[in-house]
């Protein structure tokens, strides 16, 4: 067996601590284009004309029904071929921003189908637009019931961004694997970059369940039903 | 105590008993388990033509695999194939999920410290390779442009070493990827093993790759659990018989288009 030292990976810590800020610099940008692109899909799947609803529907079902791997090679290493050459790391960004709207989508679709009647018809009397309606009636207490599932959503695309570091972006698991490849203490620095993910993947829920009520759809009542 | 305190010792126990037990399995030589029973489990490369490769039938083949054979057949046993790529052959080796790893493996004091070799069997040497548009002349020279390589092969600690700070090394999971990034333009230069880049300039007429530094004259060792000399010296055996014969020359000869030269034991 070999022996178990933690010493050598934990001195590598800056390094580990710069993939981890990398990792949730990565979800940052993700969760607000995801989430802005989620919500303009399921306001085209929910109020859109055909062809719109189509379109969304296509994306949708494309993203949810392949790999995120698959789609991150795709942009990375097969966009290339089509004359679009992409950072890893902006390949990486796009490839978790479409992957998280589309399941965005179906999480706020689900918020706003349960709208109740009596708001709609509220707010039309009241001669409000559409999309006054959709931004102001029905967008902010169908994001407040969906929230708790959007921010478990967000949590798994930062997790699965852990694949972006096979096209050699710069985040937790491929220093992880750096420094493993170096010290070949494969157990011990997984088992750390696993204490790490875990810590990320608790802070970002705190901090979204906690933030979102505050900045992103204000507290509503029935936010909670 | 709680319940879920009890399932945790419980958890915990259990898994001292599973590292306890492996220990014990583990103590005697691999080859014991070898001959018991009747079959070897060595790792081989898929992603590394001439060395290991998938031909259109799917089967593995190529220098590592026909080596894998060539000692399965001296021992007397059935041979099982693993693939496996640079950056975790080593670990199949470390949690002992392979009895050999022949998988055109370099030695350096890094890995001398975790696994033991047995003599050598193959000769091999990494490079930089780029087009004949970029000028490289030394290692300087790799500053301000991006250099893809295999995460944890030996052209990865040997570029370490070599490349300036201004270089934008891009490291890959396995050859694949890094011969992917190459082909579609992500990186401009790529640092890979001579047979690798071989295949690759094949393939790729049109990007007009050529040879530009080397980086290490690495001959290619089989690799050992640490510490099981029954097994490294049987295999020492088996390939000190094989370079006498001729038959090291000939898988040589069939796979990389020369002899083997001398290989250090």
């Amino acid at each position: 067996m070999n022996q178990l030292d933690f010493a050598a990976v934990l001195v590598d810590w800056p390094l580990l601590l710069r993939g981890a800020a990398f990792t949730l610099g990565l979800t940052a940008i993700a969760t607000l284009l995801g989430l802005a692109l989620g919500i303009a899909c399921a306001r085209a799947r929910t109020h859109g004309g055909a062809v719109l609803r189509a379109v969304a529907a296509t994306y949708v079902e494309l993203i949810r029904n392949t790999p995120f791997i698959v789609q991150l090679f795709f942009i990375f290493f097969g966009l290339p071929s089509l004359g679009l050459r992409l950072s890893s790391e902006t390949a990486s960004i796009i490839a978790m921003t479409l992957n998280l709207g589309a399941y965005a989508a179906e999480i706020v679709r689900a918020g706003v189908e349960n709208t109740p009647r009596g708001q709609l018809e509220a707010a039309r009397s009241l001669a409000m637009t559409e999309r006054q309606v959709f931004l102001r009636v029905v967008l902010p207490p169908a994001l407040g019931r969906v929230w708790p599932a959007m921010v478990s959503q967000i949590v798994i695309v930062m997790l699965g961004s852990a694949v972006c570091g096979q096209i050699a972006a710069q985040e937790l698991s491929y220093y992880t694997n750096l420094i493993a490849s170096r010290n070949f203490q494969y157990f011990v620095a997984n088992f750390v970059a696993g204490a790490a993910y875990l810590a990320l993947a608790v802070g970002v829920r705190q901090l979204l369940t906690w933030a979102g009520p505050r900045w992103i759809f204000g507290r509503v009542a029935g936010a909670g039903r | 105590m709680s319940l879920q305190r009890r399932h945790f010792n419980a958890i915990a126990l259990a898994l001292a008993a599973g590292l306890g037990l492996s220990t014990a399995a583990f103590a005697d030589s691999a080859l014991d388990g070898v001959m018991a029973r009747k079959s070897i489990t060595i790792a081989i490369p898929t992603d590394f033509p001439p060395y290991g490769f998938v031909g259109t039938d799917m089967a593995p083949q190529g220098l590592d695999v026909d080596m894998a054979r060539l000692i399965a057949a001296k021992l007397g046993v059935a041979v099982e194939l693993v693939p496996v790529t640079s950056a975790n052959r080593i670990p199949y080796l470390q949690t002992h999920m392979a009895d050999l790893v022949i998988s055109t493996l370099g030695k350096n004091p890094e890995r001398e410290k975790v696994i033991d070799f047995t003599a050598a069997y193959s000769p091999f040497f990494q490079a930089v390779f780029a087009p004949k548009s970029l000028v490289i002349k030394t290692a300087a020279d790799l500053g301000g442009k991006s250099v893809g390589v295999t995460r944890g092969a030996i052209e990865d600690m040997e570029l370490t070493k070599i490349a300036p700070p201004t270089a934008d090394v891009k490291r890959f999971e396995d050859n694949n990827a890094t011969v992917s990034a190459f082909v579609s333009g992500q990186v401009q230069v790529i640092a890979t093993g001579a047979s690798v880049a071989g295949n690759l300039m094949s393939r790729n007429p049109q990007l007009g790759t050529e040879f530009k530094l080397l980086l290490k004259d690495s001959p290619n060792f089989i690799g050992v659990a640490k510490g099981d000399d029954k097994l490294r010296l049987k295999v020492n055996e088996i390939i000190a018989a094989a370079k006498a014969s001729g038959e090291i020359d000939r898988l040589c000869v069939k796979w990389l288009g020369r002899p083997s030269g001398d290989l250090p034991n």
